[in-house]
């Protein structure tokens, strides 16, 4: 990995932060004024770095998360990185996904079409939200190798090389992949959190 | 003085005949003297008629059940409390018992988002042990629960423009579907949902615009009078979650009434030229799990029962 990019991991423990952004003794993520809340704290820490960012949003200690918290905190906090037009400044990775979680966070994702790696509360890793099947593949492969080129994805899926540039760039473009520099390499964003 | 009786058994459907008895404007007696059985629709229905009444000018009067039961019933989902200040109560208030409650959800005031979370908190791990025990629902299913309980209150909060209630409760429909089933009923007393959409999209309707164009709208096509996209999830959410629990949900407001129905329902999807009534009054029914879906019997008339 290009050594002179170094990026700056976050971890937001959703329900910690929730208490210290609401000032309430409220334990679930639920309404949208919560959401707001707690989308603007983490905007907040992440606007006081100058650098590249990875923010580790943590729902180990969520029990209730609903659709409307869901679309302020996930959704808009990556419609606001994502979708900025310009090299993401930011990245997301979702942990300690379980399954009550995953639907509210699948179902505002896919409203906005957007995506948003995450390590489940099982230890797996998956792409939540909207990709392409192509997308999603070349997403796999590069979590499962922790590093890969296009020849690489083309190689491990079956698709052709371009295709497989093109959907890891699109990938790259999207935050959901970390290419930091110049040798060709696509890494998935939990490399990050491994360190030099 | 205009004496409404209440039916003996009052849910969603017979609120029908409170609703058309009070269109008149002299003071109201509701007479619940004979009241059997009580849903949480027809005890949040009984409040919001209450409250109508009220703004109308004298304050109704309210003979309560004979019933022993169904008063000690009422008592305990808190029903004396929130109606003492709207009626002219007759009869004896039977306080709720001190002992562990077996109730879901008491009727709760909803005024804010915080009365959102506090029902959240409040009502969570509870749910989740009621309808894993008497319903049948895996964990992971009945972890929803809150999550619907949480957007259907939300809808008061961001949509009415006013205040309202909840409640839940767990009975036994034997006759009518042959398993408990769980109900929810939000109710409000707002700008109901066509006062709602009415400033973006009543244009759009044309003609066709009213309390049933509007009900559509937001429930069929999840509209809000928000331009956000991410707006109007919440309620198409909780369809599908009840779809996909076999429930019923249905939303009245104004003069119209929408619905998912399910299969063990005759109910219409859509009724229009009801009697006019403030706010939206929303009805879920999520029913016991079973391991085949067996059809209720044939010829089957109610008899609900609490637990």
């Amino acid at each position: 990995m290009n050594e002179t990019v170094q990026v700056l991991p976050l971890s937001f423990d959703l329900s910690a932060l929730l208490r210290q952004s609401v000032a309430t003794f409220y334990s679930h993520l639920v309404t949208r004024p919560t959401g707001q809340a707690l989308r603007l704290g983490i905007e907040s820490q992440i606007g006081e770095c100058d650098r590249p960012v990875l923010s580790i949003l943590d729902f180990t200690q969520v029990v209730v998360l609903d659709y409307s918290c869901a679309d302020e905190t996930v959704a808009k906090l990556l419609l606001r990185y994502q979708n900025s037009g310009r090299t993401t400044a930011a990245y997301f990775l979702a942990r300690g996904v379980g399954e009550r979680h995953r639907e509210p966070i699948e179902a505002v994702l896919h409203r906005h079409g957007l995506a948003l790696g995450a390590l489940l509360d099982d230890g797996e890793r998956t792409l939540l939200g909207q990709a392409s099947p192509l997308e999603a593949a070349a997403w796999t492969v590069v979590d499962r190798l922790g590093r890969a080129t296009p020849d690489d994805v083309a190689a491990a899926t079956g698709m052709d090389a371009a295709e497989a540039a093109t959907a890891l760039d699109s990938l790259a473009r999207r935050g959901l992949l970390f290419a930091p520099g110049d040798d060709g390499g696509f890494y998935p964003l939990s490399s990050l959190l491994r360190g030099p | 003085m205009k004496v409404v009786p209440i039916p003996a058994s009052l849910e969603e459907r017979t609120f029908e005949q409170v609703v058309q008895a009070l269109a008149a404007d002299d003071r109201p007696l509701l007479d619940a003297r004979r009241l059997r059985w009580v849903d949480p629709f027809g005890m949040l229905g009984l409040l919001a008629v209450g409250e109508v009444a009220a703004a109308r000018g004298a304050r109704p009067l309210l003979n309560l059940p004979d019933s022993p039961e169904v008063n000690s019933y009422l008592g305990r989902m808190g029903f004396f409390e929130r109606a003492a200040p709207l009626f002219e109560l007759h009869g004896e208030a039977r306080r709720g018992e001190e002992s562990v409650s077996d109730v879901l959800l008491e009727i709760t005031p909803i005024h804010s988002h915080g009365d959102v979370h506090s029902i959240v908190d409040r009502v969570n791990e509870r749910a989740i042990a009621i309808l894993t025990r008497q319903l049948g629902y895996p964990i992971r299913e009945a972890a929803q629960f809150s999550v619907v309980l949480s957007e259907v209150c939300q809808n008061i909060v961001e949509h009415a423009q006013s205040n309202g209630w909840v409640a839940a409760q767990t009975y036994n429909w034997a006759r009518r579907l042959g398993r408990k089933v769980a109900v929810i009923a939000v109710m409000d007393l707002g700008v109901g949902f066509q006062g709602s959409l009415a400033g973006p999209h009543a244009q759009r309707y044309g003609a066709r615009w009213g309390d049933a164009a509007a009900l559509e709208a937001a429930f069929l096509h999840g509209l809000t009078r928000f331009h956000d996209p991410g707006r109007g999830q919440g309620l198409q959410q909780v369809r599908r979650t009840v779809a996909r629990w076999g429930g019923r949900i249905a939303i009245r407001s104004g003069t119209a009434r929408i619905a998912d129905v399910p299969d063990w329902d005759d109910a219409p999807p859509l009724e229009e030229n009801l009697a006019p009534f403030p706010g939206a009054q929303i009805a879920i029914v999520l029913p016991a799990r079973v391991a085949e879906t067996a059809p209720a019997p044939a010829g089957a008339t109610r008899r609900e029962s609490r637990p």
